[in-house]
């Protein structure tokens, strides 16, 4: 076990299924030279050479298409999207042609495609560059959808993700790039549709993902001095999504809290609060509760900012209120 | 002499090829009259000579990537008629089982990698294919077609500029037909040739190619792959075409003018190369006897595929992740 920052753990997965798999190559913006904007392709221009790291023009919907038509035709291509905001610049070549192509043609077509993206807000960087758009993808079947909460869920995701044969979008979380954790030292593959319970508890069970666990664990310490257990689900994957973990908690402790930083319109909490109405109604002892980023565009300034975004003590007061309902 | 292997008898093979796609086409055609046909059908007759003009430069190695109005393309590949014909019967023997419809044509075993409907969207893919086979070095080449109308969206930009900057095996071919829908190219564009005029902006080699002349459309593509697999790069190539048909379905195409179809009517692809063949010493009567061998072809493709079962249920759940099934959640 080394200790990694989530940041690392990025250009250090990568680098592992570089190394396993000659097939795989990255592609992005800024990546190769630069290493990423965001520092999380450091080094692999130099390990692995320039026919396997590849630069691009600032041509979204041509690194997601290349991406598609590469993997189609035997390699594994990981894109990067700079900025989660900047799905939407790519999103026909997503939604409606990695996502759809293997169902079109009855499988003829494989897509095993990575792109890799970042997300969240907390960054005073405005509306469009601070999203957490998980939920578009998560409302595209053939997508799969994850994000890491940490490091070596980074690393194991990301095998994952490579080695899957569908389309994934990985969305890798800003506020969460210095963060530090271990990281297994030998082959680490999550395979995707497992969340992961960070913490046991009785009273409620809190659902989270990506940096939204780490409200949900701050809130559930915090609680616990207030004689309140909560359980702590990091989802890590939107699709699959491990619904069986989700009921199970939920059926043990009949009280639910969705944590998530997409916007309430629409957000995946609401799909994680129809599963439970539609398969666990019976169990529920207090109305479904959700802490969600508000229905706005993210604003620049941080004091607005702020206020529309999750917050640790937020989920403390609601995860109190709803313990005592 | 003339283009491809340079006897008498290909051109006459593909004489038969381009026959072969205007007969499927006149029958989808009248099948949707008849309302037999569901959906929507874009019928490609009249562009037969860029399909295959241009398939007979590829090798096994190649890839084509085509837009909803992909018949021709599917059928120059090789694809089994009967299959075709079925796809557009929504039965289960269809080429993508009766998922994909009459703008999804797709033969992975021919080479054919998906025809799309978002206008536009398979330009970047088919950059995708030919970066792969540059960095698998399989000598292979991509080849885009798309029409007129594609040229003035975002993806043939990004497209042909990735490409020419990573000097890729790609040849992207424009089937000019004068009309994107219901509107013609020129009120759409400030340039002369939607395609030909914006290579210059990629520094991308490109020509002008009859896009009737089926030995021209050939030549011009075969020099195009040529300095693909050299290593050369990428080439745009315009070819000039019209359809038979109107848009798509029944549409009647009363947006064009009168003059206008009868000049290019006379200059129909099977038109020219009728003439050429008979330039060449062949006898009428062969031609006439091509004609109606692949006719019964065709129709007996038609025949197989109206007998095809309907697709089952459990096909709808099927093929939307790699697993096999539809499963969202684990
Ligand atoms: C992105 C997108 N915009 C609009 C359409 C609707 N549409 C379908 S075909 C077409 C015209 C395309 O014309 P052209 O590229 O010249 O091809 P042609 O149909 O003539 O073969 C349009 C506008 C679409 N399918 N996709
Ligand atoms: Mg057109």
């Amino acid at each position: 076990m080394a200790e990694l920052s989530y940041r690392y753990a990025v250009a250090e997965g990568l680098a592992r299924e570089m190394r396993r798999d000659p097939a795989v190559v990255v592609l992005g913006e800024d990546v190769a030279a630069a290493g990423g904007v965001w520092k999380t392709t450091q080094g692999l221009l130099d390990e692995f050479g320039p026919e396997r790291v590849w630069d691009t023009p600032i041509s979204e919907q041509a690194i997601v298409g290349a991406a598609i038509g590469a993997a189609m035709t035997g390699l594994r291509p990981i894109a990067e999207i700079m900025y989660a905001d900047f799905l939407g610049v790519c999103w026909d070549q997503i939604a409606n042609q990695a996502a759809k192509l293997r169902y079109m043609t009855a499988g003829q077509l494989t897509v095993p495609l990575v792109i890799r993206t970042i997300h969240g807000g907390g960054v005073a960087k405005g509306a469009q560059h601070s999203q957490s758009p998980e939920n578009w993808a998560l409302a595209v079947p053939g997508l799969r959808v994850a994000c890491p909460s940490t490091p070596a869920d980074v690393v194991g995701l990301l095998a994952g993700a490579v080695r899957a044969d569908d389309p994934v979008v990985v969305f890798e979380h800003k506020g969460l790039l210095g963060s530090k954790g271990e990281v297994p030292d030998d082959e680490h593959v999550l395979e995707l549709g497992r969340a992961a319970v960070r913490r046991r508890g009785t009273d409620l069970t809190i659902v989270a993902l990506s940096a939204t666990v780490r409200l949900a664990l701050e809130a559930a310490a915090e609680l616990e001095g207030q004689d309140v257990s909560a359980e702590v689900i990091d989802l890590r994957t939107l699709v699959p999504l491990d619904a069986g973990c989700v009921l199970e908690s939920f059926k043990r402790t009949s009280r639910l809290l969705i944590v998530e930083e997409n916007p309430r319109q629409g957000g995946w909490g609401a799909q994680i609060a129809a599963l439970v109405a539609e398969e666990a109604f019976w169990y529920l002892d207090a109305p479904i509760t959700r802490v969600a980023g508000e229905s706005v565009p993210l604003p620049a300034a941080r004091g607005l900012e702020n206020a529309v975004l999750p917050s640790a003590d937020q989920v403390t007061e609601t995860a109190l209120k709803l313990a005592r309902t | 002499m003339t283009a491809g292997n340079g006897t008498v008898q290909w051109l006459h093979d593909r004489y038969a090829d381009m026959r072969r796609i205007r007969r499927f086409e006149d029958i989808t055609y009248t099948l949707f009259r008849r309302g037999t046909l569901d959906g929507t059908a874009h019928m490609a007759a009249g562009q037969e000579a860029v399909a295959v003009g241009a398939r007979a430069a590829l090798g096994a190695d190649d890839y084509v990537f085509s837009t909803y109005r992909c018949h021709h393309h599917v059928i120059a590949a090789g694809a089994p008629m009967d299959r075709c014909f079925a796809e557009l019967l929504q039965r289960r023997t269809g080429l993508c089982g009766g998922k994909g419809g009459s703008m999804h044509l797709t033969s992975v075993e021919h080479g054919v990698m998906g025809s799309y409907a978002i206008v536009g969207s398979q330009l970047p893919i088919a950059c995708g294919a030919a970066w792969s086979a540059h960095i698998r070095g399989t000598g292979g080449v991509a080849v885009a077609f798309f029409g007129d109308g594609a040229t003035n969206i975002g993806a043939f930009h990004e497209a042909l500029n990735l490409a020419a900057v990573w000097r890729l095996p790609a040849v992207f071919v424009c089937e000019n037909n004068l009309y994107a829908e219901f509107t013609a190219i020129a009120t759409s564009i400030n340039v002369e040739h939607p395609a030909y005029d914006r290579a210059p902006a990629y520094g991308m080699p490109a020509a002008i190619v009859d896009g009737n002349d089926v030995e021209a459309v050939h030549e011009a593509v075969a020099t195009a792959v040529g300095r693909a697999r050299d290593g050369d790069g990428p080439t745009l190539l315009e070819a000039k075409t019209y359809r038979r048909y109107g848009h798509s379905r029944i549409d009647p195409a009363d947006y064009r003018p009168d003059e206008e179809e009868e000049t290019w009517f006379a200059r129909d692809p099977l038109t020219v190369t009728r003439r050429r063949l008979d330039e060449l010493g062949v006898e009428a009567s062969r031609v006439d006897e091509t004609d109606e061998r692949v006719g019964r072809e065709v129709d007996e493709a038609l025949e197989t595929a109206m007998q095809a079962p309907e697709p089952e249920v459990g096909d709808a759940f099927a093929d939307v992740y790699a697993e096999g099934g539809a499963g969202w959640r684990s």
